[in-house]
């Protein structure tokens, strides 16, 4: 979402909705090149001024038998001339590159929508691995019926198109994607220029490659402006996006995070320490923090996910900023070192990039469900701030704040994300730095006063304790998992020890609620009828669904929480506000357990975990039926 | 470790004012008094020095070091000693494990550390059991261990820690004992070492596993029991009276008998602490209960050190790029919007 969000003017809101959006998915064989086909697509887009939001939708399996349903890869593209914040719920034109790629793609497809398809693949061999019955071809058979359908052999046209470079069959045919994306192109009047430059750069060690798919890329554009397809294949032009002006670009989750932890850093005046293990979706993390060592950035592929963390929590004792990142099922073995982190009351940031569980679940596919696990998920009364972004260029806020309050509250910082934040792309409104409050970091140096002695657990206002780093004189000291003494930080045992340490450790986590901000509301009024309270990737179904509704003339409040713990000292009054509450969620309840036992509210829930993000249609109906 | 300028010590600088907490004759107090009789030889600073421990009785040890300690979680030392050590490279870092701490839940930071080859000296105290959580049998144990959880014996074969880290890829695995005098020289040499020095040390777990070790241990058994082995000298034991020999037949080890010192005639073989083959085998040597064992440096054969390589990494690939974050996040694919937001 490029541009703020902003209540409707009445004129907009009784304006007849002009088609200011469109949504496209390109769909075929994971060997098709699809998520490559809608990444380009989506910079030509971006380059063209619309704002825009996607969703790539891949198999888990890296090469799944060719053809199969279970081997579609997918890539949807919702952009327009006003502000986007889905990937959009009903795709307007399909681009289906094989048999399985139509058959799991078209039932999503807006009724009277488009669909392309690739003819030269539905041949008896790919329908019968797609599953269709023997004979039966639905390119043919009218069970397409609710939608436009043009067919015409890409395959054959991409040969044609790359003859002349004397490429062999298969790579010709790998050419196909360029074809049909020139035709996207062509569809929605966009440059060819950035994708031919993109082409020359990707390819510049095989300069025939290039050629051929530059070729394919104009073949396809041709194809769209001569061919008289006629009927619903035609040009549309979608006016690019009121936006701020400035500078922008296009963002992933895994960027803006990356990006978000490099700046965190400096604006703590602080070294780097990423510790990670290979797991999708967060490797992304790892993979662009490992190419900016000039920003003091060292980076750690540990053996396992343990090591990940306890190697972090290791270099910010030595005065690093130490990070770690995972999904679910690396976040629950990192459990145990998180509780060190608590105990020895060191910085450390950790970024869950949540997929759908529980075990291994759908390590592709997104969900919000590490919600409890990140609140509640330690051995004993271990408490720790969590964060939530709600979108790509969101993130990159949410990890500076998770970086501030890491170092200035001496304590690990749990920041969510999910696998559709870290893989989908917005435009960005690249942020001026020197906007942003640095808040640098003091090691302890000075010796205790004559008489004194040394105490690594004294407390400062915000009840954290002195960072001493290893290296420092005069300043020794033992730290460990063992409960501690209070301000000495011996080991003690004793029981009010204990309890005064525990207290401690809980009032200083709570107080961070003294040093965020109050929460906001996204849209509608501060009391009301009813508010839909959201938090993490739910923000764009959310605020759509809400904005539509208000439209309508319902009495509708958006509330989304990025703070989840601790929450923002005035959400519970501001909820109790509203006479109903509903709280979407990607899980089976958990912010809405959450809410309930803080505020004592009555919030009510409304669950998906499909894989699939929300569909605003889904939220506009559950706003209709809470208020008929 | 790192070349620092040297500093005067006493024993006593390295001590703290903290209680100490194992059972009254636990080996650990032995090794612990040679470790800081050890620190002021090497010339080091307590405030550059970092003790990091897993859980076990002998992870108590940070505790009594007057230096910076970490008493970490179970198995994972090597892990955090990593990220210390990686942030920030001058610190001195020892590691304190046991055997279980570091060959069964820490097993795979063990093998990780050791291969690629941190500079640290790892410090494992085997015991053969598991002594803080009273006793159950470890994996070092010996086959038919009665222990409360082996009731009648355990059945599963222990593993050798030396084979263990030589088999990870150490570059420096050394044997000693508890209260034997020699400690303080094989700590001196696994300090000397640059990289990951992998030290066992039998340590008598008096409530546990008492003279587990005694068979080799004890005073009047050490010269048959004990085989001290330096570098460039011949491998001799019982006085010199007796010696290994390569039995080039079925490439073993065999004891051979020396008389009047002419170990030459009787095929002893000459320690070198750098060749990996001669190490597995004399790590292998273990004919009996009753020794002998091979002690002292075994295998010491350093190769550049991981931190120095991921620094050199990194310093190469920043050379010659600021990092100036406003333009990192300014690159790629951008575009310029100026109009200010239309009005509908
Ligand atoms: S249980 Fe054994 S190893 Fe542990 S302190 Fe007591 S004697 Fe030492």
């Amino acid at each position: 979402m490029a541009s703020a969000a902003r209540e409707l003017t009445p004129r907009e809101a009784s304006a007849h909705p002009a088609p200011e959006a469109v949504v496209v998915r390109f769909a075929g064989d994971s060997g098709d090149g699809m998520q490559l086909t809608g990444g380009q697509f989506t910079l030509s887009t971006a380059l063209a001024g619309n704002d825009l939001s996607t969703f790539p939708d891949f198999p888990a399996e890296i090469r799944a038998p060719q053809g199969t349903t279970f081997g579609v890869s997918a890539f949807q593209i919702n952009f327009g001339s006003t502000a986007i914040e889905t990937a959009g719920d009903e795709p307007d034109v399909l681009i289906a590159m094989n048999p399985a790629a139509l058959k799991t793609n078209s039932p999503s497809l807006k009724a009277g929508g488009l669909i392309i398809a690739d003819e030269g693949e539905f041949t008896a061999r790919n329908l019968a691995k797609a599953g269709y019955p023997d004979g039966v071809n639905p390119l043919h058979d009218g069970s397409l019926a609710k939608w436009q359908v043009i067919s015409f052999n890409i395959s054959q046209l991409t040969m044609d198109a790359v003859k002349p470079f004397g490429l062999g069959n298969k790579e010709a045919l790998r050419c196909k994607n360029m074809w049909t994306l020139g035709l996207a192109l062509w569809m929605f009047d966009r440059p060819r220029e950035p994708i031919v430059d993109w082409l020359k750069g990707k390819f510049s060690k095989a300069p025939v490659l290039a050629d051929a798919n530059i070729a394919a890329l104009n073949a396809g554009h041709a194809y769209g402006e001569t061919a008289e397809i006629g009927g619903p294949m035609k040009q549309h032009h979608i006016d690019p996006a009121p936006a701020e002006p400035g500078l922008y670009r296009t963002v992933t989750g895994a960027e803006s995070i990356s990006f978000g932890l490099v700046a965190g850093a400096q604006l703590a005046g602080l070294p780097m320490f990423f510790g990670g293990y290979p797991i999708t979706p967060a490797s992304a993390i790892l993979h662009h923090l490992s190419r900016l060592k000039e920003f003091g950035v060292t980076t750690f592929q540990a053996e396992d996910e343990i090591a990940a963390i306890a190697s972090a929590i290791g270099a910010s004792y030595a005065g690093s900023l130490g990070v770690t990142s995972s999904s679910g099922p690396g976040v629950a073995l990192k459990g145990e070192a998180m509780g060190l982190a608590i105990m020895t009351e060191l910085p450390l940031v950790i970024v869950n990039s949540q997929r759908g569980g529980p075990s291994t679940g759908l390590p592709t596919k997104t969900e919000q469900s590490d919600l409890y696990q990140a609140v509640y998920g330690r051995n004993g009364d271990a408490p720790m701030p969590v964060i939530a972004a709600r979108s790509p260029a969101d993130a990159f806020e949410c990890a500076i704040e998770a970086c501030r309050i890491a170092t200035q509250f001496m304590t690990p910082v749990m920041l969510l994300t999910d696998g559709y934040i870290a893989n989908a792309a917005e435009p960005w409104k690249v942020p001026d730095m020197s906007g942003y409050e640095p808040f640098p970091v003091s090691f302890k140096t000075d010796l205790p006063a004559e008489g004194e002695v040394l105490k690594p657990y004294a407390r400062d206002e915000k009840l954290a304790r002195p960072w001493i780093k290893p290296g420092t004189p005069g300043l020794l000291h033992r730290i460990g998992g063992i409960e501690k003494q209070v301000d000495t930080g011996h080991i003690d045992y004793a029981p009010a020890n204990h309890q005064r340490m525990t207290d401690i450790r809980k009032d200083k986590v709570d107080g961070i609620a003294n040093h965020i901000p109050d929460q906001e509301i996204e849209l509608g009024n501060a009391t009301g009828k009813l508010v839909i309270v959201g938090w993490g990737s739910t923000f764009g179904p959310i605020h759509q669904a809400v904005r539509r509704a208000r439209r309508k003339g319902l009495d509708v409040s958006h509330v989304h929480i990025r703070h989840i713990w601790p929450m923002p000292k005035n959400l519970g009054d501001l909820l109790r506000g509203f006479d109903k509450i509903i709280v979407p969620e990607m899980n089976t309840g958990q912010l809405k357990t959450v809410l309930r036992d803080q505020f004592l509210v009555d919030a009510k829930p409304l669950n998906k975990v499909s894989g699939q993000p929300f569909r605003i249609a889904e939220i506009e109906a559950a706003i209709e039926a809470a208020l008929a | 470790m790192n070349e620092m300028t040297t500093i005067k010590t006493s024993p006593k600088d390295w001590e703290t004012d903290q209680e100490v907490r194992w059972c009254p004759g636990c080996g650990d107090y032995a090794i612990l008094k040679a470790v800081q009789r050890t620190m002021p030889e090497l010339g080091v600073r307590p405030e550059n020095t970092v003790f990091i421990s897993g859980i076990g009785c002998s992870s108590r040890f940070p505790y009594y070091m007057e230096t910076y300690g970490f008493h970490t979680i179970h198995g994972r030392a090597p892990a955090v000693a990593t990220g210390v050590k990686l942030a920030n490279p001058e610190l001195d870092v020892w590691i304190i494990t046991g055997d279980g701490d570091a060959l069964s839940i820490g097993g795979n930071h063990t093998m990780h550390i050791l291969r690629r080859n941190l500079d640290c000296q790892i410090l494992l105290f085997n015991n053969e059991i598991y002594g803080l959580t009273k006793g159950q049998y470890s994996p070092t144990s010996r086959v038919g261990t009665r222990s409360p959880s082996t009731p009648f014996g355990s059945v599963d074969r222990p593993a050798t820690p030396c084979s263990f880290a030589l088999g990870s890829g150490a570059r420096f695995v050394a044997r000693g004992i508890d209260t034997h005098k020699s400690l303080p020289s094989v700590l001196k040499a696994a300090h000397a070492h640059k990289g990951a020095s992998f030290v066992e040390i039998y340590q008598n777990c008096i409530v546990y596993n008492d003279d587990v070790f005694a068979p080799f241990t004890e005073k009047k058994a050490a010269p048959e029991g004990q085989i001290w082995v330096e570098h460039g000298s011949p491998v001799l034991f019982a006085g010199g009276t007796k010696g290994l020999a390569l039995d080039h037949q079925n490439l073993r080890l065999h004891v051979v008998d020396v008389a009047d010192g002419d170990w030459q005639a009787a095929g002893v073989i000459v320690h070198d602490e750098t060749n990996r083959g001669l190490a597995q085998m004399l790590i292998d040597y273990a004919p009996g209960e009753g020794g002998p064992v091979v002690l002292g440096v075994i295998y010491n054969s350093p190769r550049p050190t991981f931190d120095s390589a991921v620094i050199e990494q990194n310093e190469a690939a920043a050379k010659g790029k600021k990092p100036d974050l406003q333009s990192l996040i300014s690159k790629g694919q951008t575009w310029q919007v100026t109009k200010e937001p239309h009005a509908l």
